[in-house]
């Protein structure tokens, strides 16, 4: 008998051990300690963009909503940063905070936070090598991810980001700044039509894959000619044993569809024809050494291409409000005179100044007065009596005098519920299997809840499949279920009163107090009830909040 | 600087949601409408992974390329199909079979999306499944349970690309054991409560943001799913009432109910069905693995084709047989066959389309182009055409890039 239960009692102590050992090391502290952002000129781009748009509703005589409160701000930073809503723990702490630049502190906890290096990369990551698994072997998208998110949290300019992506050489997984390139890998070939025309939609924010056959309808930049020039510019890439190198002999070419004299000509017989690479504007931009692909990325990135950083305030724009500035994020028109500047030329320039800092890209954004309003429209004003309050609404939401309401990721939603489904905040120093448990559950709801693929900033309703997946799936159930482990049991069993524990719940579900006829409605669904009788009203609270409006939409 | 979701748009979407539980749920006539008169429908059967067409509907036994495989005579005269597939040789001439489908796509999930949708991948927008187009197309009267459905697993089912992930295929992993989230997490009276609580904590939100709040279409999307988890529609899902020899006659796993599930469906009016059999990429032995897949194959399918012909449902809907790509006629070191994007099968019929025809001829030594190349896209536009879709209609995507549901043209020969 004995001599059977060691081996299982070696094994039972080995489990227990491990656990122990993965456990977090470290608690979090108390309140955030980092200091305030210093820097003089910050101030001076934010009152840059407020007045920009103070302008614009002046001139349309709009009265913007009114400022949102604070709490609603920081659930905005956290989703929209960290893809997931405030923990109790944070919003307890962010409560008792009464030190001044509260939210800027917070805005910088945030993106400190290893959680936001994470979430903006895979956010980046789609628009720079998509969401397709790609070729096996050559193709290391977690790689990719991963090496993002250490140039994130390194604080890399944005701009070297971009050239590395563009004109490294080596494997894709010593080197996984090159998988931008191997993306493009398909049915064993490199296709640098691919790779010029995500280029130019994910550094440049514009559209020129119509370009591959005709050219561009609505803007005159973009010729056929273009398109082949920018393709050309991967011409010389290789990719084998070694990963990818250039080479330097390798001539680009294309079928010469022009010489055809029939239709019907076989794929075969078609003429090739020599492309040199080519740019369509800023041509003495390019310098004089370097692989073409190193050219190109310093073409790119160049302090005068205007639309490299137009595009990347765009973008962080969208990510911040759910919206981009200018739809769609990857075909904005060509930029206007530079007299006629608007807020991304504002934000672009000073980020060009400031060594393409994207965090303090971010500052600004969740600083400037749209994103610090209500998405709550007031009635009229008396100059826009004869409009229709729809109309209203409409004008304040294209002129950015309300927040804009718009649907939750699917990944923001899962990091929502996990992180709702507990008290304490779930991030790098949370358990092991609470980290497990956050992996697998983000990666089925979002395979179930639909996958947006590359198309970030899509606008869509919600979906019936998805209606269904948050009242009664089995993930729902574990997030409303009331246990010992649960924000939901814990809540239930240790709240004093039941005004504590109803309101412990909206915060953390919807971070916000409810509001009196909610106040009203629960308590009277809680009667009396303080001991474990509360635990199913309590639980239908919980799911009653994830199925609200509220819950799946950002505010 | 505009935003997407305007009313004029959400009313779109939700026109688009078809409001069809406004109206009485699918009238008996409809629905119990046989022969050419009755609304058509689709099944897909998708072979994921890509099936050998060596070791399905075009084997070459006994020559180098053939490998293990032995070929049985048909109802179609002339035709032997692999001897794995007694059941569907008393079946095949209520179909077709084409023996020289080009696909451009050797990766899965390529060549998934390209035989799915008829197009290669567009890095700026998604094509649809075809089985996508159809529900899209042709929106169904009465019906509360979702056009579109993609039954089995599978990892890239049909979607909807460009028309939105409404469009996409609603997705039952388990047919016939389980109803993807359609039952409540609790008895009636605490769901009552929950939805009083819900339209409370709804109104809260509401205040001061009706419009946007009305844009969400949420509260629409949310009644439509309570309408659909009480809708009789659901029996569809279910396979209580079927008795055991029918079910034993499709085999009891998941690919066979699937097939008993997708016939269901289309009774009650869907519109569309794909069903997925996976495992198919037999990069090693082949020949066994093919056996397997037979083994579930064969009695689904030919049962499938029976019983819609039984119950006069097979004019009015067409069946497709058909995976990402086929197998190399060379055999590895391992006993396995590779990815072989050209001259692969697939079986195709039903919804009045011809029967008994056999198209396409491949080379027993795998060298020689086949005979007769049929591109995916002629196959589309032949299965729209027959479905009474429009296939060369130019759609207006997102973009604004106007795009045709198929570019290719009708296979004469198919049609009837």
């Amino acid at each position: 008998m004995k001599t059977r239960l060691l081996p299982l009692l070696v094994v039972a102590a080995v489990f227990v051990l491990c656990l122990w050992a993965v456990q977090p090391s470290v608690s979090l502290n108390a309140t955030p300690t980092e200091a305030v952002y210093v820097d003089a000129e910050l101030p001076t781009v934010i009152t840059q963009v407020d007045d920009y748009f103070e302008e614009l509703w002046r001139r349309q005589e709009l009265r913007p909503a009114q400022p949102a409160d604070e709490l609603l701000l920081l659930r905005r930073l956290a989703l929209s940063l960290m893809g997931t809503v405030p923990s109790l723990e944070e919003i307890r702490q962010f409560e008792i905070d009464d030190q001044p630049d509260r939210i800027e502190r917070w805005t910088q906890r945030y993106l400190n936070d290893p959680r936001f290096a994470d979430y903006f990369a895979e956010r980046l990551a789609r628009c720079f090598v998509g969401v397709d698994g790609g070729q096996f072997i050559v193709f290391r998208r977690d790689r990719f991810v991963s090496w993002l998110s250490d140039q994130l949290e390194a604080d890399t300019p944005y701009d070297q980001i971009v050239r590395q992506m563009i004109s490294s050489k080596g494997l894709w997984t010593g080197e996984p700044q090159t998988n931008f390139i191997t993306s493009a890998v398909a049915n064993e070939d490199l296709d640098e039509n691919k790779l010029a025309a995500r280029s130019v939609r994910a550094f440049l924010g514009q559209s020129m894959d119509c370009a591959q056959c005709h050219d561009h309808p609505f803007d005159s930049n973009w010729k056929q000619g273009h398109f082949e020039g920018v393709a050309a510019q991967f011409g010389q890439v290789q990719q084998g044993g070694l990963g990818v190198f250039d080479s330097p002999e390798k001539k680009y070419e294309v079928q010469d569809l022009a010489a055809l004299d029939e239709v019907d000509e076989e794929p075969e017989n078609i003429p090739m024809r020599e492309v040199d690479p080519a740019v369509p504007f800023g041509k003495d931009w390019i310098p004089v050494e370097g692989t073409t692909r190193e050219k190109f990325a310093h073409w790119m990135t160049h302090p005068e291409n205007r639309r490299f950083e137009r595009a990347i305030a765009n973008r962080i724009w969208g990510l911040m409000f759910g919206r981009s500035f200018i739809t769609p994020v990857d075909d904005m028109p060509d930029p206007s005179d530079e007299a006629d500047r608007d807020v991304l030329d504002m934000l672009g320039q000073d980020f060009r100044k400031h060594n393409y800092d994207l965090k303090r890209m971010i500052m600004t954004i969740s600083s400037s007065k749209p994103f610090r309003l209500k998405s709550v429209a007031e009635p009229n004003n008396d100059s826009l009596a004869d409009v229709s309050y729809e109309e209203m609404v409409s004008m304040l939401d294209e002129s950015w005098g309300l927040f804009p309401m718009t649907r939750l990721r699917p990944e923001q939603i899962i990091g929502a519920m996990l992180q709702a489904s507990s008290i304490r905040t779930i991030d790098q120093n949370s358990h092991l299997l609470t980290r497990f448990r956050r992996f697998t559950n983000e990666r089925d709801f979002v395979n179930e809840y639909g996958d947006l693929g590359d198309q970030e900033l899509v606008e869509q309703s919600g979906t019936i499949p998805q209606a269904l997946l948050r009242m009664n799936s089995n993930m729902t159930r574990g997030a409303v279920e009331s246990n010992f482990f649960s924000a939901c049991g814990r809540i239930s069993n240790m709240s004093t009163t039941n005004e504590e524990a109803l309101e412990a719940a909206y915060f953390v579900c919807l971070t916000r107090k409810p509001t009196p006829e909610e106040r009203e409605h629960f308590l009277g669904l809680l009667g009396d009830h303080t001991d474990n009788r509360r635990n199913p009203i309590i639980e239908d609270i919980f799911w009653t909040l994830f199925n609200s409006p509220e819950f799946s939409w950002n505010h | 600087m505009k935003t997407e979701v305007t009313r004029r748009n959400a009313l779109k979407t939700a026109a688009g949601l078809g409001l069809s539980f406004l109206v009485p749920a699918l009238g008996a006539k409809a629905a119990q409408e046989r022969g050419p008169k009755r609304q058509k429908s689709l099944i897909v059967l998708w072979m994921a992974g890509g099936p050998s067409q060596l070791e399905t509907w075009d084997p070459h036994a006994g020559s180098e390329t053939g490998g293990e495989v032995g070929a049985i005579d048909t109802r179609i005269k002339g035709l032997q199909i692999a001897d794995m597939y007694p059941q569907m040789a008393e079946q095949i001439d209520n179909l077709n079979v084409v023996r020289s489908l080009l696909s451009k796509e050797g990766d899965h999930e390529r060549g998934t999306y390209f035989v799915k949708t008829g197009y290669r991948p567009d890095p700026v927008f998604k094509h649809p499944a075809v089985s996508a187009i159809v529900s899209h197309q042709q929106p169904v009267k009465g019906l509360e349970i979702p056009a579109h459905v993609s039954l089995g697993g599978g990892q890239w089912p049909a979607r909807g690309g460009y028309f939105g992930a409404s469009y996409d295929a609603f997705r039952v992993f388990d047919p016939g054991r389980q109803i993807n989230n359609m039952r409540p997490l609790v008895g009636e009276e605490r769901q009552d409560r929950r939805l009083a609580s819900l339209d409370i904590v709804t109104q809260a939100f509401a205040r001061g943001r009706r419009i946007q709040t009305e844009n969400t279409l949420h509260q629409l999307t949310v009644q439509r799913a309570l309408k659909m988890m009480s809708s009789e529609q659901l029996k569809a899902l279910e396979l209580d009432d079927e008795s055991q020899a029918i079910k034993a006659a499709y085999g009891d796993n998941r690919f066979g109910r699937g097939c008993l599930v997708a016939r269901r469906l289309i009774e009650t009016g869907v519109r569309a069905v794909e069903v997925t059999l996976n495992g198919w990429d037999t990069h090693a032995s082949n020949h066994g693995g093919h056996q397997t897949q037979a083994q579930i194959l064969d009695p689904a399918f030919a049962t499938l084709t029976a019983e819609l012909k039984e119950r006069d449902l097979l004019d009015s809907t067409v069946v497709l047989c058909i995976g990402e790509f086929g197998r190399t006629p060379a055999i590895n070191p391992v006993g396995g066959r590779d990815h072989w994007p050209k001259w692969f099968s697939c079986v195709v019929g039903g919804g009045g389309l011809t029967a008994g025809k056999v198209i396409g001829e491949t080379d027993p030594l795998g060298k020689k182009d086949a005979v007769d190349p049929i591109e995916v896209k002629d196959l589309y536009a032949t299965v729209l055409q027959t479905l009474g879709v429009d296939y060369a209609e130019e759609f207006i995507t997102p973009i604004g890039r106007p795009i045709a549901f198929s570019d290719g043209t009708p296979i004469e020969r198919l049609m009837a």
